[in-house]
């Protein structure tokens, strides 16, 4: 029977077991060659995204969100069907009942989404607040088991954005299973491995994974519910193109149904999509322009995903992102591209359908990707500002390559490996806690240890490398402890069920920490050590500003002098934060990556040895700050590309602005200088970029008559958002940042 | 050898093929009424650099530089340091990094004979076609300008003529007329780039308390870039 669905396919031990990476290497047809092939929009898809844009429209009229279902709690099978086009669409299915139309998820936390609610003038209905008042979250749980210190870090903006009281996200669950199995076969892989732990010795451990099969077989059943309610039995695998596609939406609909988790991130599909269309067209079922509709149908529904989320949220992370971030591209193990001729799909649909933040489209580069592709991915950039790019030659060593991006820069080998997301600690704060001796002037918090205001008329180097140790270690500590009660807590009260059955029952957890500021402390302990800092203390002996006086060599500018500084920081505070033990034995991890938080960050950060005040905003991820390189855009990359990507297996984030002059005369000599660009960074093993092809006096038009510029793409950390959907104050960060420019 | 740097941009790509890394040098003995550096006039600023920082600096962006890309030396104008510009080529040659010299052309001698037999590229600005506006708004002669592209042809070095369109001053189809049959005229030339005329350097001026002679030029439209360049292309 199984032979109607697989027909044509090479055989191999993915019919034995779960195995879609072998399924893929068996099947896929690496595609060499230029864009030329590719068809454009065909008149149906445009009518239908004409009707995407007027939803955009009036939601962005109404505030931002279009409406809110306040009488339903968001699950798999609680909403009739939706439809954009129920006609013409060929991709069905919706969170909601109608397009863009939010629903509310209290699981996270009552009072996010009650306080969500409030943003934006609904009410959230006595029947949910009656309901989850008899009901634990997560967010109860983990203030349940929140120490003194814990609570006082996060009041300080120590430690900020943690997921204590909204979903975690960057969890991909293995869409593509349900697609290439059905899910039938999915629920009786889960059985049989049920039935295997009941024979083993029952730990704690055990009999919660045992728990934890349980819920997601149930919700297996549900997805299949949900699939039945748009009039599909997807219990049985996918028998073409149109159905691979449809059933691996499916499956990613019903994870952000469950889950309004930070980062719904998707995968890494169009390859695996690529062997269907190909079967398809062999067959003569599909055409190019046709196999492009399917594509243009698939990402206009993951452009219309929302979550309901609180201002303070969108303060953090900015521009309303759900981070649906497919990787493209990239190498196998064997020496052939997984590039596909559906590599280039996927990113086509920016000029049939627009630029557009949404999904996160990411480029895994390796030096060795096909010169048409790597010219085509270039193109892009600069005429859309919408992608990014990640290193694969130093990701697929350590993930392999059937791997993906969660969120921004966070790898992991799909259905192998998950992560417990964990915000970020503002480094540049703790440098000043340490320096008053444990007392953070601005929340005016005293915490960690208590020591004597750092001595001296200027500050020594020494002194402030030791004191600053001995915080680093006390925060490393802290930081593990608090993800560890988030994450127990989280599974607990908010597991993710469906997306976990989409992950071998035995998975690697990563616990993913972050530092923000990260250039600033450089450049504040270079000027420490290279210029003259005098500490000005306050009427209660607090320091709370500095003069610094003489020359300091800056972050950005390929001086090992300060680059150094900044690579040892982010191994020391690794080195601590592996000394604490984690909760399911994650392995430690860390990123730097702020995504819009830098702002935030910034706000919560008093003035700095290096020359920022208080309250100025920080540089976005590994950045550097904003306006002290010196010696043009390649010195700034080769400064990032410093930072070991051994030590950061969370990410580095690096966003690269540049005007289209500097990047060269005509199209065609951007594109080449781009490809050069990426091809000398990665070599460098830098692990991200974000690439932003544009004049600052576009984003100022754009800030000063937003209505005129509707549908203005920028990458900032990470991910790409719609300019207009930042906050003012977020805009002028972004306009302030260094354009790379030569006159 | 030392020589006198103005500043380092790590990433050129509008001076020479492909990705360069380009350094300005201090110093120029000409004082034309449209520059817009007249911050490297003076012989004496600038940071003093070896050759061997210089080769150590550009070599950590060779992985940028791909199939086209390399060093270029600029200015002021490079050949009043020609035997410091002659020493980094060397090296950069010895790395196998391409070596671009963006001159005027306007000084010749041993010294820069020297330079030339390790240089894989000119870029050759020749600021006008005639002899009267050369006189009146540069400083040296146009005749001193076609010598060097003779000895350039003799040489057989690749050379990339360029210049700076000036409304009112040089943004005639007479004056593209003569820049064709002067690159006709020399094998050696393998391209002609038109350059926009542009006043952002006003504030330099301004800093420095100079008057800007051009500073009450327009910049020319794209419209007549595109038509000289029309023009050049025919």
């Amino acid at each position: 029977m199984e032979q109607n669905y697989w027909n044509g396919f090479v055989t191999g031990h993915w019919q034995e077991e779960i195995d879609v990476r072998d399924f893929i290497q068996k099947n896929y047809k690496e595609y060499t060659g230029d864009s030329t092939f590719l068809a454009g929009a065909t008149a149906r898809t445009t009518a239908l995204m004409d009707k995407v844009q007027a939803l955009f429209k009036e939601e962005r009229k109404r505030g931002g969100v279009l409406d809110i279902d306040t009488e339903t709690v968001t699950s798999l099978t609680s909403y009739a069907p939706g439809y954009l086009d129920k006609e013409n669409e060929l991709i069905v299915g919706l969170q909601t009942d109608e397009p863009l139309k939010r629903g509310v998820n209290p699981f996270g936390g009552i009072r996010m989404a009650r306080q969500a609610c409030a943003a934006y003038g609904y009410k959230l209905s006595e029947k949910i607040e009656e309901e989850f008042h008899y009901r634990t979250t997560h967010n109860d749980g983990v203030f349940r088991a929140y120490t003194e210190e814990m609570r006082l870090a996060r009041r300080s903006h120590v430690i900020t954005g943690l997921p204590d009281a909204y979903g975690r996200g960057r969890i991909i669950g293995d869409y593509r299973r349900v697609a290439l199995y059905g899910v039938d076969r999915l629920i009786a892989e889960k059985k049989k491995d049920k039935v295997k732990l009941g024979e083993e010795d029952f730990t704690t451990a055990k009999i919660r994974l045992t728990e934890e099969l349980h819920r997601q077989i149930s919700f297996l059943g549900h997805l299949k519910e949900m699939a039945a309610m748009y009039g599909f039995d997807i219990s049985q695998p996918a028998k073409n193109a149109k159905e691979a596609i449809q059933w691996t939406y499916f499956a990613y609909l019903a994870a952000i149904k469950e889950q309004n988790g930070a980062a719904m991130s998707l995968g890494r599909v169009a390859t695996f999509f690529d062997i269907y269309i190909e079967r398809d067209i062999q067959n003569g079922i599909l055409t190019e322009e046709t196999a492009q509709e399917l594509f243009d149908d698939f990402v206009m529904k993951l452009r219309l995903a929302r979550h309901l989320r609180t201002p303070e949220y969108n303060a953090l992370f900015g521009g309303d992102p759900m981070w649906i971030t497919e990787a493209v591209g990239g190498m196998g193990e064997d020496g052939r591209t997984l590039v596909t001729k559906s590599s280039f799909r996927i990113l086509n649909t920016l000029y049939t359908l627009g630029s557009s933040p949404e999904p996160n489209l990411t480029v895994l580069w390796s030096e060795q990707l096909p010169e048409g592709f790597k010219k085509f991915c270039a193109k892009v950039s600069v005429d859309t500002d919408s992608i990014q790019y990640e290193n694969d030659d130093i990701m697929r060593p350590i993930h392999g390559d059937d791997y993906a991006i969660a969120c921004c820069v966070s790898a992991m080998t799909i259905g192998k490996q998950m992560q417990f997301f964990g915000a970020r600690c503002n480094l540049a704060k703790l440098l000043l806690i340490a320096i008053n001796g444990g007392y953070d002037t601005t929340s005016d918090i005293h915490i960690g240890p208590q020591l004597p205001v750092l001595e001296g008329k200027t500050l020594n180097f020494d002194a402030v490398m030791k004191r600053y140790k001995i915080y680093i270690s006390w925060m490393a500590h802290l930081y593990v402890n608090t993800m560890n009660v988030i994450h127990y807590m989280h599974d607990k009260y908010a597991y993710e069920k469906i997306q976990m059955a989409l992950h071998d029952t035995e998975v690697e957890r990563l616990m993913a920490f972050g530092i923000a500021g990260l250039s600033v402390v450089a450049d504040s302990l270079s000027a420490i050590k290279f210029a003259q800092v005098t500490p000005i203390k306050d009427d209660n002996g607090f320091i709370v500003d500095f003069k610094t006086v003489g020359e300091f060599p800056k972050f950005g500018n390929d001086d090992d002098r300060v680059d150094l500084l900044a690579k040892d920081m982010t191994q020391l505070f690794i080195t601590e934060l592996r000394k604490t033990p984690t909760y399911r034995k994650a392995v430690h991890t860390l990123s730097v990556l702020t995504i819009t938080s830098n702002v935030m960050y910034g706000k919560n950060t008093g003035s700095t040895p290096d020359g920022r005040k208080a309250a100025e905003p920080f540089a976005p991820g590994a950045n550097p700050m904003h306006n002290r390189e010196e010696n043009g855009a390649l010195a700034s990359l080769n400064s990032v590309a410093k930072l070991s990507y051994d030590d950061c297996r969370d990410g580095i984030s690096n966003t690269f602005s540049i005007t289209p002059e500097t990047l060269g005369k005509t199209d065609e000599q951007r594109v080449d200088n781009l490809v050069n660009i990426l091809d000398g960074y990665f070599a460098k093993k830098a692990h991200h970029i974000n690439v932003n092809v544009l004049n600052r006096e576009t984003l100022i038009k754009a800030y000063e008559n937003p209505e005129e510029y509707p549908n203005l793409t920028i990458r900032v950390s990470g991910y790409a958002v719609n300019f207009n959907k930042l906050s003012r104050e977020q805009q002028r960060e972004v306009i302030s940042r260094t354009f790379h420019e030569t006159i | 050898m030392t020589g006198r740097v103005h500043s380092i941009q790590s990433l050129g790509t509008v001076d020479g093929p492909g990705v360069r890394f380009v350094v300005f040098l201090q110093g120029c003995p000409l004082r034309c009424k449209c520059c817009h550096n007249p911050d490297t006039w003076a012989v004496d600023g600038g940071t003093t650099y070896t050759a061997e920082d210089i080769v150590e600096k550009a070599g950590r962006y060779r992985d940028y530089f791909g199939k086209e890309g390399g060093i270029t030396l600029s200015g002021g104008e490079p050949l009043l340091q020609s035997d410091f510009v002659r020493e980094v080529f060397t090296l950069c040659r010895e790395k196998g990094i391409h070596t671009c010299l963006d001159t005027s052309g306007c000084i010749f001698n041993n010294a820069v004979e020297e330079l030339l037999a390790v240089t894989d590229r000119v870029l050759l600005d020749i600021k006008y076609t005639e002899e009267e506006l050369y006189r009146e708004n540069v400083g040296c002669s146009l005749q001193s300008v076609l010598d060097f592209l003779a000895y350039l042809d003799a040489q057989n070095i690749p050379t990339t003529l360029r210049q700076v369109i000036i409304p009112t001053v040089n943004d005639t189809e007479e004056n593209i007329v003569n820049l064709k049959t002067i690159a006709k005229q020399h094998p050696c030339v393998d391209m002609v780039e038109l350059l926009p005329f542009r006043k952002i350097c006003q504030t330099k001026y301004d800093a420095m308390g100079l008057g800007f002679p051009f500073g009450e030029k327009e910049e020319p439209t794209a419209d007549t870039m595109k038509a000289l360049n029309t023009l050049l292309q025919r």
